[in-house]
């Protein structure tokens, strides 16, 4: 966290209810210009609900959310005009070619058409998207929607990008095109604020993350930081068949120190090895069991933190 | 000045209303056409021979203002049941717009005022019908003609704000019938179109004056045969109250339906 940047979003304290269901619970998160800050979770974690109220379109419950200086309560308006949002569903004009949506579009922050014109043109440029300007936007391709949809929040020249679970639904080739784009954004200095639950997604693009959990936040802090400090540098998966082949493997884990084990059904997940892994892993093997040493990743963090029951 | 958090920017939402409708006004093109011109041919000439209104005027003259109050409204109300719906719940066009500096009553407000322009759209079909049929039937017998837009643009947000109160309670597309079926079709069957008023047993008379739609024609009556009476100015401010009331509704319960 770079101690002379200045927070473009904060949040103190911050608390969504919907009736009784405290969906977001006493949250504090800060993002800084020009990162990439990426809020992690399940389902009904709190994700949306938190980018609806930095969006101004639901209302705080109680606690802080300054967006770019100004409060989402008072001052909806002139921080809307700041912000690109991109929804997890596309909301696009249907019946519309693609050029006169966004020139739509444009229109609601007023900007004046010259202007309007010659930004919608880089953006269908960079999200290849020039040769489809005519093209009514109901005969696009769903990963053709998707880029739209974030050329449509770059055409304001947001200070912020907001991208509510991005590439939900895409298929790999399309997603990554959505991922080199948004790398290329963030290169460019634009700061963006993204949900997803897609941890290659996180690892690819975000600096820094939260992770959230039925409102709460679990952690914080960039990808890789939380990898080692959750899960460690490396995780051996073993599979076992049954109670009695999972018993003696893990045999061979008594007396390390250290060691976290999790036991999902035909598989666990051992945890902590540190330099001891390879030589672990060998044993186990020479000893006729499936074991497989890998790199931890983000998925590790988010399974331990938000998952399933632990041994240890 | 604001109403109800309304601003400029609804304009916007307006403006993206008319740029589909005029990318998709050929499919608009013809009912909003065809039926008026039907009425007047079926009911007006066919129909018509059967009925003696007591005085010179015949059944088509009788009709001719009652269709310029009727199809508009339901041109209005058509737009902000069935149009909005879709933008609404289907096409997540609201959520759209209301993440720019436009916010939810902005989007209400256009689409209530969008509304009223499909209304007017149709009244300016239907002046033109009137007007074609008058050298062999003398429909328009009055240039005070000339003000029915103005209250064609005042009926027309009314009865969008009506529609805009309802569809915001409305579950599915499909609940939209019960609006149709329980306010629009009996408002276009009894308000006075077809026969007067009067000629309704006494019970039913009172509940056909609550009927907005009932001072909608009585005012354009008064402008097509050029007989204007104090009375209009009654029906007028009947139309500006219910038109202030359900405008307000509309946005109280969009906002309520929309922002948690």
């Amino acid at each position: 966290m770079p101690s002379d940047a200045t927070a473009i979003v904060s949040a103190r304290r911050l608390v969504k209810h919907f009736g009784t269901l405290a969906a977001v619970d006493g949250i504090d998160f800060d993002v800084f210009t020009g990162e990439c800050f990426g809020f992690l979770g399940p389902n009904g974690a709190g994700k949306t609900s938190t980018i609806r109220m930095i969006t101004c379109v639901s209302p705080v419950t109680s606690g802080e959310l300054l967006v770019d200086g100004l409060d989402v309560g008072r001052d909806g308006r002139r921080i809307k005009a700041r912000l690109g949002v991109v929804p997890q569903e596309d909301n696009l004009d249907p019946d519309l070619p693609v050029r006169q949506s966004l020139f739509v579009y444009a229109r609601y922050f007023d900007i004046p058409s010259q202007v309007a014109r010659q930004r919608i043109d880089e953006a269908l440029a960079l999200f290849q998207l020039q040769d489809r300007a005519n093209e009514v936007v109901d005969n696009l391709s769903g990963g053709m929607k998707r880029r739209l949809s974030i050329a449509r929040a770059l055409v304001s020249e947001p200070k912020i990008l907001v991208l509510d679970e991005p590439t939900t639904g895409l298929d790999p080739q399309a997603r990554h095109l959505v991922w080199r784009k948004l790398r290329l954004l963030k290169g460019q200095g634009v700061t963006m604020l993204l949900s997803t639950h897609n941890m290659e997604e996180a690892s690819h693009l975000c600096d820094r993350i939260v992770i959230m959990h039925l409102g709460r936040i679990l952690a914080q802090g960039p990808p890789a930081d939380l990898i080692i400090r959750h899960v460690g540098e490396e995780v051996l998966e073993l599979e076992a068949a049954d109670q009695a082949e999972k018993a003696q493997a893990l045999g061979h884990l008594v007396g390390l120190d250290g060691v976290t084990v999790e036991d999902v059904e035909d598989i666990v997940f051992v945890l902590g090895l540190g330099p001891h892994g390879p030589q672990v892993a060998s044993e186990l093997i020479s000893h006729g069991h499936r074991a497989r040493l890998r790199r931890a990743t983000l998925e590790d963090v988010f399974l331990r933190l938000t998952g399933r029951g632990l041994i240890e | 000045m604001t109403f109800g958090g309304v601003s400029y920017r609804s304009f916007r939402v307006w403006q993206r209303n008319g740029d589909v409708f005029l990318r998709l006004w050929h499919a608009e093109l013809v009912w909003p056409i065809v039926e008026p011109v039907l009425i007047l041919l079926a009911l007006g000439l066919g129909l018509g021979v059967f009925v003696e209104l007591g005085g010179d005027q015949t059944y088509m003259e009788f009709l001719t203002p009652g269709l310029l109050a009727v199809y508009p409204m339901w041109g209005a109300v058509a737009e902000c049941a069935w149009g909005s719906y879709v933008r609404m719940s289907m096409q997540h066009t609201y959520d759209a717009i209301i993440v720019t500096p436009v916010n939810l009553e902005d989007v209400i407000a256009g689409e209530i005022f969008w509304g009223a322009t499909r209304g007017l759209i149709s009244t300016f079909y239907i002046i033109l019908v009137a007007l074609l049929f008058t050298p062999a039937y003398s429909l328009v017998d009055s240039p005070l003609v000339i003000l029915v837009p103005i209250v064609a643009v005042l009926q027309g947000v009314m009865f969008a704000s009506i529609s805009m109160s309802y569809t915001s309670t409305a579950v599915s597309l499909a609940s939209l019938n019960f609006f149709f079926s329980l306010v629009v079709t009996p408002m276009f069957w009894l308000g006075g179109i077809f026969f007067p008023i009067d000629s309704l047993p006494k019970g039913f008379q009172v509940l056909a004056w609550f009927l907005p739609v009932s001072h909608v024609v009585a005012i354009q009556r008064g402008l097509v045969e050029g007989d204007l009476h104090w009375s209009h100015l009654g029906d007028l401010a009947w139309i500006l109250v219910v038109a202030a009331f359900f405008f307000r509704l509309a946005l109280l319960l969009m906002r309520r339906r929309l922002i948690k």
